[in-house]
């Protein structure tokens, strides 16, 4: 009896097995839809033309492909009383990224490389102040921020908002590298001294061209940080100055003639474009940032 | 000269950004907790007045509003994202074939503005040509979907548009931490005759303890400061009904002109993160100097 | 001559913490100081201070006659090798020995020519283009000696070079570092937690123990003179034997009488003349008792032991038997008989007994 039974039961395993296994695909490409479902249906929206939005279906594919809805939120939407489209301000998002995510991210490693490889006395207590930082809520910081860059000269600019991110990234960008550098030997850096090297030459020929992997990391995290950032730009910004995603804003939300779907879809995917292509070149740098920002070391 | 700037170096080097976080995060903060006991309204004035802003901080009902749909919505939030990510990850770590595809797909939304999250599923949501319209047009005429627009469900859709933004995350979290649990330990316990479920239950969940724990920290962080969605998905209506500390904050700050208000509430919100973040932070330093 | 290396009270804290104290330390040029000791007894943190890559805390340091307590590390003329090796991990091999000189502005041909020297000496030639990443441990430790060599400096710092690698290995380059000592006559500190690879090394070895020192002197003196307990202990493998014992003093010599757990005590008498409390510790190493019979000279004694245990190793045979308390172990020769169980007559070689102070473990004798 026992003889017997025994391929059957195995053969009623194995088909469970395979029926188990279907299911988890299946579940999985049912999450997957539901990730990508937004996205399809931006991108559908915004090859539509009005008519074909208010006479047909949400998930349909445009029966006429238009590009004039991407036209339109490049160079043509209406941001309030201006009606240049997103371009001047995704240039602004541009001028304010490059610079704070320089000057943050080479900041970082500097302080990053003192605090792992110098230990002087406080700088634990330096390095904890300064990782505090990194989760104050913004809105507490807001009203005197304005008021200094009010009495700087600099509110409303484009250098007044790369101030505020470089200020702002430096904790994040000085744990990435920290975390980084206090994984490097202290031989090292006590061999290149007693060679005779000193705090700069050491940091510059033997730790920068060791820190390639941390540098990505580093600027793909405040890259994405400062062109997503919307608090600072909507609070320290004025007309003419504004970062793509306080324009997106205004564009869905300007209360103007008639309500543009396919613009506001084709302007969100504009300003989203960026930080999605980071993700898809150089996704594997971008998860290391997320979970070195939240689960340190 | 040389040779005392050659030990210094360091120092000197760190000095400004140590100096700029002074200033400019606990100097700051320092400034807010003070404007927040006096009277300012449209300028701030620096006479301490007690805890008078505190007091009508907690009279507003548009506050009371604004800290309901943070429990509200942190709530869920918190929980669903978790579950969710939990979930996700486990179904990847069955030895998915086309794992990496599938991941990038599940965690893409974290790489977006959440203005860009927010303004497409505003679009999705409105009632007049997004789902509801998709739905009835499939032949069910009677289906209603008008959260967005309704104020007893508006907050509902912020929680559905921050979990398809976060989750992804935490599945990466998750996942990494399931991955990281050693080896041998289930090659035993597979040898042991241990079913695969009772090896998660038993086995793997409870050893990612700090994981749920950074997850919840991070989750917990976000729902405290979520600005952008809500402004983006809801402007904070109908009405008041889907305001939240963050947004009540922004607009005593910068449209009505009430210092005080804004200063207090800035207050509150940083309280709440510290309440959460503070003995989480210590925790981790301690047990790294052990 | 003066000394090449002379420390003079050297202290140094960690906070209220006090790391080493009290330090004096003095070598000549072309000695060989081993610091030796347990890890945290400080003789890393004397190597850096040495270095100039920790400050000290108080006392003097100077290095070929100048006074060096305060002088960077890059100004102190040294070199030193690392136990991870500290190579720089992003440049070539070539690279790696060169860069002092670089920095230091020292000109392209000089560079050139000084390499090729170093590296046909040290035989890494053909690895001068590798990364560091590319090598074996050996061949890393080979470049690390390189960088320490080409600087030709007046005092070499060795930190544990020799404990990342296998043993085998160990004890090849063990030898070679020997031969490089003697072809360079260069002076050198070199610290190792290895009580073997100090005695094979070292011309002046320092005992280090909770960052006081506990003796100094050449290799043989460390050995047959052991200044205490701690260093008895420490050096010699296997380990010196310390036996509780009663003393009692007869004319000239000593009767010795060690308690046995089994049977009656033992009676043994040194000649020599001294002068010992009643209760010491005796201190006796393995190869100074051997089975008698094969061992003669004035200070020789025998006595019966009850076998407990015959290692044999090899080139010897070791014998373990309980005396005072302890497992006492005999070093024989490897065709013994004896066996575990039966009783074997070992002979004493009293005139190589340490003696030391029961309650504060400093040598008598």
């Amino acid at each position: 009896m026992t003889d017997l039974s025994m391929p059957q039961t195995r053969t009623q395993s194995a088909m469970g097995k395979i029926a188990l296994r279907w299911l988890l695909y299946v579940l999985l490409g049912l999450f997957a839809l539901y990730y990508l479902m937004p996205l399809f249906v931006m991108l559908t929206t915004s090859l539509k033309s009005l008519e074909e939005i208010r006479t047909g279906s949400l998930m349909s594919l445009p029966r006429e492909v238009s590009l004039d809805a991407w036209k339109t939120a490049w160079s043509g939407a209406c941001t309030g009383i201006q009606c240049e489209g997103l371009r001047p301000y995704f240039w602004n998002s541009v001028l304010i990224a490059v610079p704070a995510v320089a000057i943050s991210t080479l900041l970082g490693a500097l302080n990053g490389y003192v605090v792992a490889q110098w230990r002087f006395k406080g700088a634990n207590i330096i390095f904890s102040l300064m990782l505090f930082g990194c989760f104050i809520p913004f809105q507490v910081v807001l009203l005197p921020m304005a008021r200094l860059l009010g009495i700087m000269g600099i509110a409303g600019t484009i250098p007044g908002l790369i101030f505020v991110h470089v200020i702002y990234g430096l904790g994040f960008t000085t744990l990435f590298f920290r975390n980084y550098y206090v994984t490097i030997p202290a031989e090292l850096t006590k061999a290149a001294r007693v060679d005779g090297a000193g705090f700069l030459r050491i940091f510059w020929s033997i730790f920068l061209p060791l820190s390639l992997p941390i540098i990505v990391v580093t600027v793909i995290w405040q890259f994405t940080q400062i062109w997503n950032d919307f608090l600072f730009g909507v609070s320290f910004s004025q007309a003419g100055t504004q970062p793509v995603t306080v324009a997106l804003n205004n564009i869905v939300n300007s209360t103007t003639g008639v309500k543009e779907y396919n613009v506001d879809m084709a302007a969100a995917i504009i300003a989203g474009l960026p930080t999605l292509l980071v993700y898809v070149v150089a996704g594997k740098y971008f998860i290391r940032g997320l979970t070195a920002g939240s689960v340190k070391g | 000269m040389s040779e005392w700037l050659e030990n210094h170096l360091p120092k000197v080097v760190l000095a400004p950004s140590f100096i700029a976080v002074l200033i400019f995060v606990y100097g700051f903060i320092g400034w807010t907790a003070w404007v927040s006991l006096t009277r300012s309204k449209l300028l701030p004035k620096y006479e301490i007045k007690g805890f008078i802003q505190y007091e009508r901080l907690f009279d507003s009902p548009r506050w009371d509003t604004a800290i309901n749909n943070l429990y509200i919505f942190g709530a869920l939030f918190i929980v669903i994202a978790m579950v969710l990510g939990l979930l996700l990850a486990i179904l990847l770590d069955q030895k998915i074939r086309v794992e990496g595809a599938i991941r990038t797909i599940y965690l893409y939304p974290m790489a977006l503005s959440m203005i860009v999250t927010g303004t497409a599923w505003k679009w999705i949501l409105n009632p007049g040509l997004g789902i509801e319209a998709m739905v009835q047009g499939w032949g069910f005429p009677n289906f209603e979907f008008d959260w967005l627009v309704n104020p007893d469900y508006a907050i509902y859709t912020i929680v559905l548009a921050a979990i398809w933004q976060s989750s992804g995350f935490v599945m990466a979290l998750f996942l990494a931490g399931l991955r990281s649990v050693d080896g041998e330990i289930i090659k035993a316990a597979q040898v042991d005759g241990i079913p695969t479920w009772r090896i998660y239950t038993a086995i793997i969940i409870p050893s990612m303890a700090p994981i749920f724990l950074s997850a919840f920290i991070v989750l917990a962080h976000l729902a405290i400061k979520s600005f952008d969605l809500v402004i983006a998905l809801t402007g904070g209506g109908p009405g008041y009904a889907t305001d939240m500390p963050a947004t009540y904050m922004y607009a005593m700050a910068f449209s009505r002109g009430d210092i005080g208000q804004a200063a207090s509430s800035a207050m509150i919100m940083m309280l709440v993160v510290f309440a959460i973040v503070v003995p989480y932070l210590y925790s981790e330093l301690r047990a790294k100097n052990d | 001559m003066a000394p090449i290396l002379d420390i003079n009270n050297l202290y140094k804290n960690y906070g209220a913490t006090e790391i080493l104290k009290d330090i004096n330390i003095s070598i000549e040029p072309g000695d060989f100081l081993v610091l030796v000791g347990p890890s945290g007894c400080g003789k890393s943190t004397l190597l850096n201070c040495i270095a100039g890559l920790e400050p000290i805390t108080g006392g003097t340091l100077a290095i070929g006659g100048k006074d060096m307590t305060h002088v960077s590390p890059k100004d102190r003329d040294i070199a030193m090798v690392f136990q991870s090796y500290a190579l720089y991990p992003t440049m070539s091999v070539a690279k790696n020995i060169t860069f002092g000189m670089k920095v230091r502005g020292v000109d392209a041909a000089t560079q050139e020519a000084k390499l090729k020297e170093v590296s046909s000496l040290l035989q890494i030639e053909q690895l001068l283009n590798r990364r560091p990443s590319q090598l074996s441990g050996g061949q890393r430790q080979r470049v690390a000696m390189g960088r320490a060599l080409v600087r030709d400096p007046k005092l070499f710092l060795f930190d544990e070079p020799l404990s990342n690698l296998d043993a085998k290995l160990r004890v090849e380059m063990r030898t070679e570092i020997k031969k490089l000592h003697q072809t360079l006559d260069a002076s050198i500190v070199y610290v190792t937690h290895d009580q073997i690879e100090a005695m094979t090394l070292a011309t002046k070895i320092v005992v280090l123990k909770g960052g006081i020192v506990q003796q100094i002197g050449s290799p043989a003196e460390i050995y047959n003179n052991p200044a205490n307990l701690f260093v008895a202990d420490f050096m010699g493998s296997p380990a010196m034997n310390l036996i509780p014992a009663r003393t009692e003093r007869n004319g000239t010599g000593t009767h010795i009488s060690i308690a046995r757990d089994s049977g009656s005590p033992i009676t043994l008498t040194d000649s020599r003349d001294l002068n010992l409390p009643q209760d010491v510790i005796l201190g006796l190493r393995p190869e100074d008792i051997a089975e008698a019979g094969f061992r003669a000279g004035a200070g020789v004694q025998e006595a019966e032991c009850l076998v407990d245990m015959v290692e044999p190793a090899g080139a010897d045979t070791y014998v373990v038997s309980e005396l005072g308390g302890k497992q006492v172990t005999a070093r024989l020769h490897a065709e013994t008989s004896a066996q575990a169980g039966e009783m074997l007559n070992l002979a004493f070689d009293m005139s190589k007994v340490s003696y030391f102070a029961k309650e504060t473990g400093e040598r008598l004798n």
